[in-house]
């Protein structure tokens, strides 16, 4: 059975990003919204962020906008778009300030305000050394903005469509967005959402990786709809390890560890990020320090010739573990039966944040093409979507600058669409390809579990597709990848059932989770240089001459995949060699 | 790897009159969560076992069922902690909508029902309220809650009475009655200073256990009777 409902916006995904832009469109008495999630969207990811969220607020010591856009350009290894990130820098202000403002219980300073303290790769002066930066609330920053938020769109009456899956974007033949279909897990039925506006804010998909910080949820789901949709995809070649994940679980462990004073050590005991980064040291920008740790690892500098390291925070003493990290400890005391207090942190690089996804201009309207074209009704924020801030390596509290910049960004954008649009008719059967997907991967009676295949594109997208890349590896990887696209084909959903029936649902996402994992490896096999958190060994050196340009990856309707380029947009910071 | 083995109540709505037992035996390192066993019995065994999970670290408050009895979040309960024979059962007193999977929408209606938000009508200023260390700390326990409903599905009261409001409801009041900045507290104690509010405690504790964030919630709502007995909560 298909229901239809009409609205004039649609936010797809309930974590920071959508929420914010729900936030906004709520205020529109005329632009009727509805958030469309498939969890209930305090389960969203955003709430497992800690550290803390950027901005020069200078409550503890002299900050600039122009100083935070620095480091954010430095950190995206120039590939950034600066007239964006100066945007981002700028309104981190403001926006920081709002969100105390609808409640957001902030940790304080000795005065009041809102406490800060330094992360990795934020500086002062341009460079000269860490300032405190990061907002935040203990180490449950992302915690205390998603129930913020979530507490503004009911103070705010919004409507939600919780544990509804989005499967499909659906498009007009003239190229306007008009809608989405999705599919409601507990009843099993389609609906068919019909509106002007449509922003995909769904997240990230760290479970193309094994060691992996994300959620089970994270599955790329509106990036591969997109994907497949005929948009274009920007530097998915560019995917974040957090340096410090535990061991074996990949379980985050907030840079504010060392932002609070923590170190790196190796097997012999040495604080060997005075090696790699002199001036930052253990605040390093990500993609470094997890070289680094990666680097010490292969070189059997492993606590016991194992593949994990230290991270010591047992001088800081229980009063600041206690008060500032103390959720930390609590995950340390559980997983690993570590007290932090009393002993160092088993801990490897995981898995974290894609910096590249569905391309949009600084208002998060989605664009295709060299000259950013506007697809009309289209928009993405947050992890989904490259504006692109992050360029080839986020800096640490810049993804939640992210989603509640680019979520209000999106959310007065929408709006102001919604009054000037009208609403564009469906084309005829929208959900034909959905119920064609549905239909190949309920057909199977016999055949592997999608588990099977997941763990499978998962080891070599880890072993292969990582922190350090080969052209020879990443040519394995991608054969891999897409026999595993071949197989899937043939899985089986064992449970045949309609409603709740997560079964199918995995098997879905695993989809998505593979044409992510193939346009990620192509794209990174084809840039033939290092850059951020792209680190081929057999192209050491970052090349600006023919690389300092994004990349584009389209599906063609054969299947195939096209690579195209667009240009960096660079304002005052020209490219220069990187050095913490 | 030591075998385990997870004992299971299933209830699927379109084949099962009524809920049933049923065992499977699965290899788990003691270091493991309980939820990774029940997954690799999802993906490897029987994929129609069904129950919700996302972030797997106890974060966002998904997967809380009862595990040997007790309300537990399943990705924070190590295999070793639990014994060779578990027994994994849906939250009670919500209706079930299949094995694990409970229908939460009573539960965010209570949620609802308290203002769980930060009303503050007076002048906006420019830059941030102030607030002190102090008066920050002062509810800091309550803004952990993952809104889970481990605590509510733990208590007698609301099992013996589905419209008293519940432990969870009353940690999210709490967490804006004290806060300074707020200016409504007195709003959400007359909504809890009813039959069906605050005074359905009975002071068991069973929430306090049930926690995975350990918030001390017996505590709040004994500061959410006390402010309603003797004033404000900030006199």
């Amino acid at each position: 059975m298909i229901h239809t409902h009409t609205y004039d916006a649609l936010v797809v995904g309930g974590g920071g990003a959508g929420l914010m832009s729900a936030i906004y469109l709520s205020r529109e008495p005329n632009v009727r919204t509805a958030v469309i999630s498939k969890l209930y969207p305090t389960r969203s990811h955003t709430g497992a962020a800690q550290g803390g969220i950027g901005a020069a607020l200078a409550n503890l010591e002299e900050d600039h906008p122009e100083w935070h856009a620095f480091d954010t350009v430095k950190g995206s290894d120039y590939l950034g778009d600066q007239d964006a990130i100066e945007a981002m820098c700028e309104e981190a202000i403001p926006v920081i300030i709002e969100l105390e403002h609808m409640g957001l219980p902030f940790s304080r300073t000795a005065d009041g305000k809102i406490a800060q303290r330094p992360f990795g790769g934020h500086t002062h002066h341009f460079g000269q050394g860490p300032v405190r930066r990061s907002c935040y609330a203990a180490d449950r920053t992302g915690h205390m903005i998603l129930q913020t938020l979530y507490q503004n769109c009911i103070k705010q009456g919004v409507d939600f469509y919780d544990e509804f899956q989005v499967v499909d974007v659906i498009l007009s033949d003239d190229g306007r967005c008009c809608g989405v279909v999705a599919w409601h897990v507990q009843s099993g039925d389609l609906h068919v959402f019909h509106a002007k506006a449509v922003e995909f804010a769904t997240g990230g998909f760290g479970r193309v990786w094994s060691i992996t910080s994300n959620a089970h949820a994270n599955t790329g789901d509106g990036v591969a709809i997109a994907l497949r949709a005929g948009l274009p995809l920007e530097d998915m070649e560019f995917y974040q390890f957090h340096p410090t994940g535990i061991y074996r679980l990949g379980i985050l462990i907030t840079e504010g560890v060392r932002g609070e004073g923590g170190v790196l050590r190796n097997d012999h005991g040495e604080r060997f990020m005075e090696r790699y980064a002199p001036t930052m040291k253990d605040l390093a920008s990500r993609d470094v320090v997890s070289r680094a740790i990666h680097k010490e690892i292969r070189e059997g500098r492993g606590i016991g010739g194992k593949k994990y390291v230290y991270l010591d925070a047992t001088h800081l003493g229980a009063e600041v573990i206690e008060n500032k990290l103390p959720d930390i400890a609590d995950f340390c005391r559980t997983y690993l039966g570590v007290d932090p207090v009393k002993s160092p942190m088993p801990i490897q690089p995981t898995a974290h944040y894609a910096m590249g996804g569905i391309p949009t201009d600084a208002w998060c309207r989605a664009v295709t093409g060299p000259q950013n074209t506007v697809l009309p009704g289209l928009y993405a924020a947050g992890e989904t979507a490259c504006v692109s801030v992050h360029g080839a390596n986020r800096l640490g509290t810049n993804s939640l600058l992210d989603l509640v910049v680019f979520g209000r960004r999106g959310g007065i954008d929408m709006a102001r669409f919604c009054r000037e649009a009208d609403l564009p008719p469906l084309p005829k059967d929208p959900t034909a390809r959905v119920e064609e997907q549905f239909g190949m991967l309920l057909a199977n009676t016999k055949g592997e579990p999608a588990a099977k295949l997941r763990e499978e594109m998962q080891d070599v997208m880890q072993d292969e597709v990582g922190i350090y890349r080969t052209g020879e590896g990443m040519t394995t990887a991608l054969a891999k990848v897409r026999e595993l696209q071949a197989r899937f084909k043939d899985v089986v959903v064992m449970d045949r059932g309609r409603q709740f029936n997560t079964d199918l649902l995995e098997a879905w996402e695993l989809g998505n989770l593979l044409d992510l994992a193939e346009v990620t490896t192509l794209s990174a096999l084809n840039r033939t240089e290092s850059r951020g958190a792209h680190m081929r060994e057999d192209y050491e050196k970052r090349d600006d001459v023919n690389w300092l340009k994004h990349t584009l990856v389209t599906k063609q309707a054969d299947g195939s995949l096209d690579i195209s380029y667009k240009p960096v947009v660079i304002t005052k910071f020209q490219p220069k060699e990187r050095v913490y | 790897m030591p075998k385990s083995t997870i004992r299971i109540l299933r209830f699927n709505p379109e084949t099962d009159e009524r809920p049933y037992y049923r065992e499977y035996v699965v290899e788990a390192d003691p270091t493991d969560r309980v939820l990774d066993a029940l997954n690799t019995i999802k993906w490897y065994q029987d994929g129609t076992l069904t129950y919700r999970r996302s972030c797997a670290h106890g974060i966002c408050g998904s997967d809380a069922m009862r595990i040997n009895g007790a309300n537990r979040l399943a990705c924070k309960v190590l295999m070793r902690d639990v014994g060779a024979m578990v027994t994994v059962e849906p939250l009670m007193g919500f209706r079930v909508i299949k094995d694990m999977v409970v229908d939460m929408e009573p539960f965010f209606a209570q949620f609802r029902s308290v203002l769980p938000f930060f009303i503050n009508e007076g002048r906006t200023p420019e830059r941030e309220r102030l607030q002190s260390a102090e008066d920050r700390e002062r509810f800091d326990d309550t803004t952990k809650c993952i809104l889970c409903a481990a605590c509510t599905t733990s208590c007698p009261s609301f099992w013996a009475d589905e419209n008293f409001v519940g432990p969870a409801a009353i940690v999210n009041a709490h967490r804006f009655i004290f806060d300074t900045r707020d200016s409504a507290a007195q709003e959400r104690l007359d909504i809890l200073n009813d039959r069906e509010g605050v005074w359905r405690c009975r002071t068991i504790f069973n929430c306090t256990e049930a926690c995975p964030r350990e918030i001390r919630i017996t505590q709040a709502i004994g500061e959410v009777k006390k402010a309603i007995l003797y004033g404000t909560a900030r006199a």
